[in-house]
């Protein structure tokens, strides 16, 4: 295992970070704000109480989720494709890294930039509404392990785009619909029945009612589908990516 | 000597169609300056990034240091660094950070020290806070040379290192990769620039077409190639060569001063003693006659011209 070049891709990813610090922490804490004073108080307070828990509350774990997903797919795509943009992607493939090391490298620091954003969020939350964790440690859980998927999920994004349109096709024409269609902002029992079946198509689903189970012990599905939704997500990113990379698909000709 | 680059029978084709290396060999010995020469989409490039791993090739055998660059890619590509042809780099980090980046990518644990040596080596010492955006086009040069000797690799290839560089540069250039071959690295360059070859290497291979049209030690593939050239200066001025004269294929140069006539060293009667009788019988006086040997450049065009005509050397 080459950890001096894993560590060299982990840290140089986060000096990205680093550089950008106030557009990137700054950002979600603005759009978090705006969607507590629309959803959760101008429209929010209009709204009855969903399983128990007020609409405010409700909204939290999707919002979370919402910001997540996004940032852990543009943080992840962006960190490989930059490399390809530029040229410098001759420097990773002569190094003698393989390619699961370059991918833990740039997944794990995307994943890690989406965790702390992720953070920021639910402090953010904290002064607006009473947060209440029933599970903190399902709910760490649920965060780490979307955040790794969609981080993943991002880098195939990254090797298969060529230019910035393709970029941002797949996180503005499938990630947002399906994360707002997702549940979360809503419960699907609010939906008919005919988009109620229709919602279970939907993986995002999966995640928001996970992760809003560790928050209040509802969901619209059990725990376990949703981990095994989600897990059946990581290895099939992992895979289709190892093995595209090795192949050079879109990096070496 | 040990040869410590291995190409056999390596044969890449981009998008299935285009044959970029066909059925290469080559052998690069250890400690050698290597000067790969050829014209535009030759594979030069192709080459040496099918070596450093950047690129898939589709048949063949590559071996760096006995090892196999498929099977063994972790050992091989360790002991080789590469400087791109184009200045590719990531604009908004600073020389040190970017040099040791490089470093920590070929798994070596971090040697300030060492990286502090290679900086000032390569004058960029005052530069290393600097923005890679910052920096002139020949400090973006030695930076990308600063990154590909970070790991402190046994074997450098420098694809096109003196392109669009100034004269300046150019020779500095070569003064860093003479020390380096003193240190041991054996360096492999290409090169539009005969006299860049001219200079500095030890031997010189000529690609076209994706083949390696001939191999040689730079000084012995003149002498066995190359004509030398014989210059007559004379007296009076002359506007055509005398009929008498047309055998020997001569020109007229220097507004008519002077006759050149091009000769084999290698053939039994060189003709000269032929010619500068002749030249006496038409009246015409010597007033001085000089030699030369042809250059690599003339070597390369007449081989590339042979290689057109399908004239492939072993």
């Amino acid at each position: 295992m080459n950890w001096y070049g894993l560590k060299a891709i982990y840290y140089h990813e986060m000096d990205r970070m680093r550089r950008t610090l106030f557009q990137s922490l700054i950002s979600p804490i603005i759009s978090t704000s705006l969607y507590f004073v629309v959803f959760g108080s101008a429209i929010g307070s209009r709204i009855t109480e969903i399983n128990g828990v007020s609409y405010g509350s409700f909204i939290v774990p999707g919002m979370i989720m919402l910001t997540i997903l996004t940032q852990s797919i543009s943080n992840a795509s962006f960190g490989i494709f930059f490399p390809k943009f530029t040229n410098t992607v001759y420097e990773l493939l002569a190094a003698p890294l393989s390619s699961f090391e370059i991918i833990i490298g740039f997944v794990g620091a995307a994943a890690t930039k989406s965790l702390i954003i992720g953070c920021i969020i639910i402090a953010t939350a904290g002064i607006f509404v009473d947060l209440n964790i029933e599970h903190p440690f399902i709910m760490i859980f649920f965060l780490v392990l979307t955040s790794v998927t969609f981080a993943l999920f991002g880098f195939m994004i990254g090797i298969w785009a060529d230019n910035f349109e393709k970029l941002q096709l797949i996180p503005i024409l499938i990630i947002t619909p399906l994360v707002f269609l997702g549940g979360s902002f809503y419960s699907i029992d609010m939906l008919p029945e005919f988009w109620q079946k229709v919602s279970l198509l939907n993986p995002v689903l999966y995640l928001v009612s996970g992760f809003r189970w560790s928050f209040y012990e509802i969901a619209d599905v059990s725990i376990f589908t949703s981990l095994i939704t989600i897990f059946f997500f990581l290895f099939s990113c992992l895979a289709i990516i190892i093995y595209s990379f090795s192949k050079g698909y879109k990096i070496k000709n | 000597m040990n040869q410590i680059i291995k190409i056999d029978n390596v044969s890449k084709f981009y998008n299935r169609k285009l044959k970029a290396l066909d059925e290469l060999n080559l052998n690069i010995d250890e400690g050698e300056i290597f000067a790969l020469l050829g014209p535009n989409g030759a594979g030069k490039s192709t080459l040496i990034n099918t070596i450093c791993g950047i690129l898939n090739f589709d048949s063949g055998t590559i071996k760096v240091n006995d090892l196999d660059i498929i099977k063994n890619y972790r050992q091989t590509r360790s002991l080789i660094g590469i400087v791109p042809q184009e200045l590719n780099l990531e604009a908004f980090e600073t020389v040190w950070n970017n040099v040791n980046y490089s470093r920590g990518l070929y798994g070596k644990s971090p040697n300030h020290k060492y990286i502090k040596s290679l900086l000032k080596e390569l004058s960029l010492w005052d530069k290393k806070d600097s923005k890679l955006r910052e920096l002139s086009g020949g400090m973006k040069r030695r930076v990308l040379i600063a990154k590909a000797l970070s790991h402190e690799p046994k074997v450098l290839f420098l694809d096109e290192p003196t392109a669009s560089v100034d004269v300046e540069l150019r020779k500095d250039m070569w003064k860093v990769v003479k020390r380096l071959k003193q240190k041991g690295v054996t360096i492999i360059l290409t090169t539009h620039y005969i006299e860049e070859a001219e200079e500095i290497a030890d031997r010189v291979g000529i690609i076209n077409n994706g083949k390696i049209i001939i191999v040689d030690e730079k000084s012995r593939l003149i002498k066995k190639l190359g004509q030398k050239i014989l210059k007559i200066e004379i007296n009076s001025k002359i506007d055509r060569i005398p009929k008498s004269l047309e055998i020997y294929n001569l020109q007229i140069s220097n507004k008519g001063k002077t006759i050149i006539y091009f000769y084999d060293t290698k053939s039994e009667r060189t003709g000269i003693t032929a010619l500068l009788s002749e030249l006496k019988n038409n009246g015409i006086q010597l007033k001085d006659i000089t030699t030369e040997q042809s250059s690599l450049e003339s070597i390369f065009l007449n081989l590339l011209k042979e290689s057109k005509n399908e004239l492939v050397r072993p």
